[in-house]
């Protein structure tokens, strides 16, 4: 509910809310792309940001891949649950069937609530008086920090979003706001050198 | 916003998707076992940490663009305020739109006191 909200407050119609909730189904990037573009960045930015944060679910695809169908069609199909949650689901189950059980049981009620909750949140958040009253920069910088949370229990990922917090800060004054958030992925450099002192070890 | 780049994004995040769960039905079975999750573990190749390291990176770099740039430069202002309130509700596993609303509420109440 929360992206369909924020997303309807950022100039966003109903439809649009609704296709990238249906479509990416993948919520960091679609936040960092209603919040780039909304708070006057480039699309290229914009876009350039949340294309590097989709692109995880690629590396979570290798983990997940081999409880997937190999039926083409059933595939391509499960291969758009791959996210954060039902990784985590799938990874913690002791054995594969039950891991292929959590993956879909995850995968579907995610699914079904992140997108009518997007509508319920498009269609309340549009009809809003003010939207400019309410404060959506913090709002979306809050929800950011709610999903970096979970990044920060490793010493790597605790490394890297230093240093991209410090390198957005320094880029502020000089680079445009898109363009500051998309050299804070050049952190990823100062958690893989704690990644390489710990010996490859999480 | 125009069409565009939800369409871009969508097919860009699929394609990821796609493509990682194809290689990991044809990677050796060790290989792809021993890839990260989603706490960022440790992987074999350094590309694979790089990229389970992305999100920590850009995420903290987007808190920092909203609660403090302003077009030009560095501005605190009520936004600081909210985030800290939204983020102590975070940390206190609060829900996700319970976040956003009191973060935004703050930022709000106090640009409507000044």
């Amino acid at each position: 509910m929360a992206f369909g909200v924020l997303a309807s407050t950022s100039g966003l119609s109903v439809p649009q809310a609704g296709a990238l909730s249906l479509l990416t189904f993948t919520g960091a990037s679609q936040f960092a792309l209603v919040s780039i573009v909304a708070g006057g960045g480039s699309v290229v930015a914009g876009l350039g940001s949340a294309l590097l944060l989709a692109a995880r679910n690629g590396v979570y695809g290798v983990t997940v891949g081999p409880l997937l169908p190999r039926r083409r069609s059933a595939r391509l199909a499960a291969s758009h649950l791959v996210i954060d949650e039902t990784t985590a689901m799938a990874t913690a189950q002791p054995d594969e069937h039950r891991a292929r059980e959590a993956f879909f049981a995850t995968g579907i009620s995610l699914f079904l609530c992140w997108n009518l909750g997007t509508f319920l949140g498009a269609t309340g958040g549009s009809q809003l008086a003010d939207p400019s009253a309410f404060g959506l920069d913090a709002a979306f910088a809050a929800g950011f920090l709610a999903l970096l949370l979970p990044h920060l229990r490793t010493a790597p990922g605790r490394a890297a979003a230093l240093a991209g917090a410090a390198i957005a800060a320094g880029g502020l004054p000089v680079l445009p706001n898109g363009a500051a958030v998309l050299a804070s992925a050049l952190g990823v450099g100062a958690g893989a050198w704690v990644l390489a002192r710990q010996g490859g070890r999480p | 916003m125009s069409w565009w780049p939800i369409l871009v994004l969508a097919a860009g995040a699929y394609a990821c998707k796609a493509v990682g769960v194809w290689l990991g039905q044809r990677l050796p079975r060790t290989t792809a076992a021993t890839s990260p999750g989603p706490d960022g573990g440790a992987g074999d190749g350094r590309l694979v940490a790089l990229v389970a390291l992305l999100p920590a990176a850009l995420l903290a770099g987007l808190i920092v663009v909203q609660t403090i740039g302003d077009g030009a430069g560095i501005s605190l202002d009520a936004r600081v305020a909210g985030v800290v309130v939204g983020g102590v509700a975070a940390w206190r596993r609060a829900p996700f739109l319970a976040v956003i609303i009191l973060a935004g509420a703050v930022t709000a109440g106090l640009r409507a006191l000044s």
